[in-house]
């Protein structure tokens, strides 16, 4: 049987919401970024949903360049953070708001 | 059966998102989004998307999230002393993910009435690599490039470091 697509709304509704809350809720950068990856899940799973709902590879497609822009966004931002650790000894993210060099 | 399934993977995945964003150790974060994942792969199997559901474990939970753990050991942030936000922002920012919670919802129940057209083999690699090396070939070269972009400046990035230290080590007094 096939599951109605409004239970895949809900579900990635509530995964974007503990995406965004995690942003807002916790200071350690890594994990703002973790969180960051599950808001970009919840809108894959969404995508994936309608895709097969609507019966069209589309979706899928769009899919496999969320993740590449994901891989690719993760390295860069891991960098940055490395590079930050190195100088303010810290990943609090309360102490990189001035981010003066 | 497919609905039970369905609330079983639907459970792992929030239960275990809600303990990244409440966990105190950022190993413990880490490890709780890879279970997230594997649920999603899960879902993505259910939903009948078989080649995407491989290449989400392999991408996320082969590379992103071994990315993640390699970060933590090597600035050894494996410890709980992590100072917390104030309560009003914590209170604060609960009550906004909740009312954007809300509003997503809200906005997208009227999506059901969208037509469920069954059959196809919409996952298949056969299918995929057709649409996305004739219809989306631009997009594709294109994130290539990101790609390789990325990876340069990962490692520009990357290297100010040592660069700055040679220039230290040559003339010490140029600060």
């Amino acid at each position: 049987m096939k599951i109605p697509i409004d239970y895949y709304i809900w579900l990635s509704a509530v995964l974007f919401g503990i995406g965004v809350l995690g942003v807002l809720y916790r200071r350690n950068a890594i994990i703002i970024f973790a969180c960051i990856e599950l808001m970009l899940n919840a809108v894959n799973l969404l995508m994936v949903a309608f895709s097969s709902q609507l019966n069209d590879s589309r979706g899928q497609v769009f899919v496999f360049f969320i993740m590449a822009v994901a891989a690719a966004e993760v390295a860069v931002g891991l960098a940055i953070l490395v590079m930050m650790y190195r100088k303010t000894k810290s990943v609090d993210i309360d102490i990189l708001n001035r981010l003066k060099g | 059966m497919t609905l039970y399934v369905f609330y079983f993977l639907s459970f792992v995945a929030i239960f275990s998102a809600l303990l990244v964003v409440f966990s105190k150790n950022p190993i413990y974060s880490v490890l709780y989004l890879i279970v997230t994942f594997f649920a999603i792969a899960g879902h993505y199997i259910l939903l009948n998307a078989q080649f995407l559901a491989v290449v989400h474990v392999i991408v996320y939970a082969g590379a992103i999230m071994v990315l993640f753990l390699y970060v933590i050991m090597l600035l050894n942030l494996n410890h709980e002393d992590e100072p917390h936000k104030k309560n009003l922002a914590k209170i604060a920012a609960v009550i906004c993910g909740g009312i954007l919670m809300t509003v997503l919802v809200g906005t997208l129940r009227g999506a059901s009435q969208a037509i469920p057209r069954t059959g196809g083999d919409i996952g298949y690699v056969k299918t995929l690599g057709r649409i996305l090396f004739t219809e989306f070939l631009l997009p594709f070269e294109i994130s290539s490039i990101l790609l390789l972009a990325a990876m340069v400046g990962v490692v520009m990035v990357g290297k100010t470091d040592t660069k700055k230290t040679t220039v230290d080590i040559n003339e010490p007094n140029n600060q």
